[in-house]
């Protein structure tokens, strides 16, 4: 510690010379004491735990972003016409280029999640509660933000995923009432996906939402340090606003030792092993995208969200049409509400899991929730596979001992696209079922019904299949039963059949001739 | 912690303050208002071009539209639907390949004809036409169109967003210039009107719409 250097002879040494220099500075700038007050302030002795490491983490994280993104900066072009191209001369051109955007890209999963654990982790200890409402109110606006950093940034990678991914999120604008109309035009900048859209995306990725994520960081920081940090939840040490802050004030100068270096080493631990996890998975995996070049006029694409994104994708197939305008705009609402207003609802009382069954509970289900709807997007069943039709053939063992008619009905299955939709032996879209033993499901009349009129997810094929070729594929699926297993039939067909000597041809199919095809 | 242990304070002395009559104090207080409250005026008078400024792309319905020419009309052979692209008239020097827009022209017959946005009617993703089975499907979420654009399957709740056409000279023209959503159509200004489009019927979206009814 510098003393009171100023009155002694001038020490001639190097180290003289700094600690002189230091205090010149000092004097001026008077920061010592606050720093060292925040630093080796008492803490309870069980906050030096591994658990507690989240949050400087997280800060560590965005100080990554900040400058990789400054780095970025110096080549990245904001310009509808550019942005593309100057993301390919960083990954191609310039040295490390590629590595820098991969820092950043992957800094920017890492910080989500990061954020997203610590935030488990404080709900976990009950560490929102008296006196800590507001930093958990603010820590909640910085998860926001950091999500919304997490999107203005793929929108910057100007590709196509972020081009059709900026369509997705303004279809989700219109759906606002009253105001969905200049909302949308807002956010694009104008009537369509174009330049101006990346500029204030740029705007806000790079002004707007950092500045504001750095105030609140430094405000959330100087809250932890004024109110201390969170003890280790005991069970039956209810927090009580009356007798809390003098509980605390005890257990840190009985049971305390000072932040610095008692707790501290754990974080700057922690945070350097996340960044080296960073750099590793920069310099294995490598930048993100981009991916083909935003032009609007290229539609063989299968755009998709980035990670944190893929649930929403998820949820947003699964909703029936009707729910869909309701939850998008009232769930968002309600879950920011709901977090924002924990701590003014359960801010005393027990912060123990042991005794908080219901909070353990709603942290597995959305934990839960989360990744199977994550898991689910990243195969996407309930898209249709587009090339399924040309790419995967009906397997070969599908096709012996059939019929002429048969034969025709499996060209049909794959020339009118029905494998985007449908597997066979394992292969082409699951947004319908498959079709490996479709005859043992359905009986005959009730495959032409379902192919003509369609039903569930299906489209109706009456239009654009001639009764001919319904009864083509109809024969065809009429096959695929397993051998030992019979196909369905109707059992009043069945009774037919039986009082009737010849064989009577298929019904619909020669019923009608026919109709001129519009292609 | 303690006290000694910190640089010396270059200002040493306390601080301390002339004790004024509180006449003064008061008017001192009353002008600090006056301050405060020239600053809010004038932040007002700022903010208001301010504002302005943000909501400069807000227009009123169909203010962005025009007529736009897909080139002539022969480029589209009847009975079938292709992919056309055009160059959004409201662009920017630095759009780049943005200011271009895809729709998909379906002609019917060689007369009449159907133009619909390629973006899906449920989130925007682009729709693929497959000539096959007379479908557009979305990439998406497995939204399905029929070939006059009403629904199919899926999570879109209506049809495909469709263009105001009219022919000028054996041109196809159409009304756009603004990307088409829930809220924005495709075609804002009242339909309709424009003769050439009298016999184009509107996508109804009844979900109990006959979409297996053969053509005669
Ligand atoms: S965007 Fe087409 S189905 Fe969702």
């Amino acid at each position: 510690m510098p003393e009171e250097l100023n009155d002694k002879p001038a020490d001639k040494s190097l180290k003289g010379k700094a600690l002189e220099a230091y205090n010149w500075v000092e004097q001026r700038v008077q920061l010592q004491a606050p720093f060292e007050e925040a630093m080796l302030h008492p803490v309870p002795k069980s906050t030096a735990s591994w658990w507690y490491v989240f949050g400087s983490a997280a800060a560590t994280l965005l100080m990554l972003q900040i400058v990789t993104g400054i780095l970025l900066a110096l080549v990245y072009v904001p310009s509808g016409a550019e942005a593309w191209k100057s993301l390919q001369i960083l990954n191609h051109d310039l040295p490390l280029g590629w590595f820098l955007r991969a820092m950043h890209g992957w800094g920017s999963n890492f910080m989500v999640a990061v954020v997203l654990i610590h935030m488990a982790q404080v709900f976990m200890f009950g560490a929102y509660k008296f006196p800590r409402e507001l930093t958990w109110v603010v820590g909640v606006i910085m998860l926001l933000m950091t999500l919304g950093m997490a999107f203005t940034g793929q929108v910057l990678r100007f590709d196509q995923d972020s081009y059709w991914g900026l369509g997705i999120g303004a279809s989700i604008t219109s759906r606002i009432p009253i105001i969905g109309a200049p909302a949308v035009q807002l956010m694009l900048g104008g009537p369509i996906i174009a330049g101006a859209t990346l500029t204030r995306f740029f705007a806000l990725h790079v002004f707007v939402i950092p500045g504001l994520l750095l105030a609140l960081t430094g405000l959330h920081i100087w809250m932890v340090v004024k109110l201390g940090i969170n003890e280790w939840p005991m069970p039956g040490r209810r927090v009580n606003k009356k007798t809390y802050i003098r509980e605390y004030h005890e257990l840190t100068h009985k049971d305390g030792l000072p932040f610095m270096p008692g707790a501290l080493w754990k974080d700057a631990v922690f945070s350097a092993a996340i960044l080296l996890a960073v750099a590793v998975c920069a310099a294995i995996f490598g930048p993100y995208g981009p991916t083909g070049q935003p032009d609007p006029t290229i539609i063989q694409t299968v755009p998709k969200p980035d990670f944190f994104f893929l649930w929403l994708y998820a949820v947003l197939s699964y909703l029936p049409p009707a729910l869909e305008t309701p939850f998008l705009l009232t769930v968002p609402a309600v879950g920011i509400a709901i977090l924002l207003a924990l701590p003014f609802w359960a801010g005393e009382g027990e912060k123990s899991w042991h005794r908080r069954p219901v909070a353990v509970m709603v942290l597995a289900l959305v934990a839960v929730s989360w990744g199977t709807f994550t898991h689910l997007a990243t195969f996407t069943p309930w898209s249709p596979v587009m090339n399924a039709w040309s790419g995967a053939n009906v397997p070969e063992k599908m096709t012996h001992n059939l019929s002429p008619v048969e034969r025709q009905g499996a060209v049909i299955l794959q020339s009118k696209q029905c494998r985007n939709c449908h597997a066979l032996g394992g292969e082409g879209g699951q947004r319908g079922p498959a079709l490996d033993d479709v005859a043992t499901r359905l009986t005959e009349d009730q495959l032409i019904r379902q192919v003509v009129q369609g039903g569930g997810n299906m489209p109706a094929y009456g239009k654009s299949l001639t009764p001919s070729e319904v009864t083509a594929l109809v024969k065809f699926l009429d096959t695929m039963h397993p051998a030992n297993q019979p196909a369905a039939t109707d059992a009043s067909r069945a009774a037919v059949a039986a009082n009737t000597p010849a064989a009577v041809p298929a019904p619909a199919a020669q019923a009608e001739p026919a109709p001129a095809k519009a292609q | 912690m303690t006290e000694n242990n910190h640089t010396p304070d270059l200002v040493e002395a306390e601080h301390h303050t002339v004790q004024d009559d509180p006449k003064v104090v008061t008017r001192r207080w009353i002008l600090m208002g006056i301050g405060a409250l020239l600053n809010g005026v004038v932040g007002i008078a700022v903010a208001v071009p301010v504002v302005r400024y943000i909501l400069g792309p807000i227009r009123k319905k169909g203010a962005y539209n025009s007529w736009i020419s897909l080139g002539s009309a022969t480029q589209f052979p009847a009975g079938e639907t292709r992919l056309a692209t055009y160059e959004n008239p409201f662009n920017r020097p630095w759009d780049g390949e943005t200011a271009k827009v895809a729709c998909w022209v379906r002609n019917i017959d060689g007369q009449k004809f159907q133009v619909f946005a390629v973006n899906c009617a449920h989130l925007g993703c682009p729709v693929r036409w497959f000539p096959q089975s007379s479908l557009f499907m979305c990439p998406c979420h497995g939204g399905a169109y029929y070939q006059d654009g009403s629904r199919a399957s899926g999570p879109p709740e209506r049809g495909l967003f469709e263009y105001d056409y009219k022919l000028v000279r054996g041109e196809l023209h159409i009304d756009a210039g603004q990307m088409p959503t829930l809220a924005n159509p495709a075609s804002p200004n009242s339909p309709g009107e424009q003769s050439a489009n009298g016999g184009l019927t509107v996508i109804t979206n009844a979900p109990g719409g006959c979409g297996s009814c053969q053509k005669s």
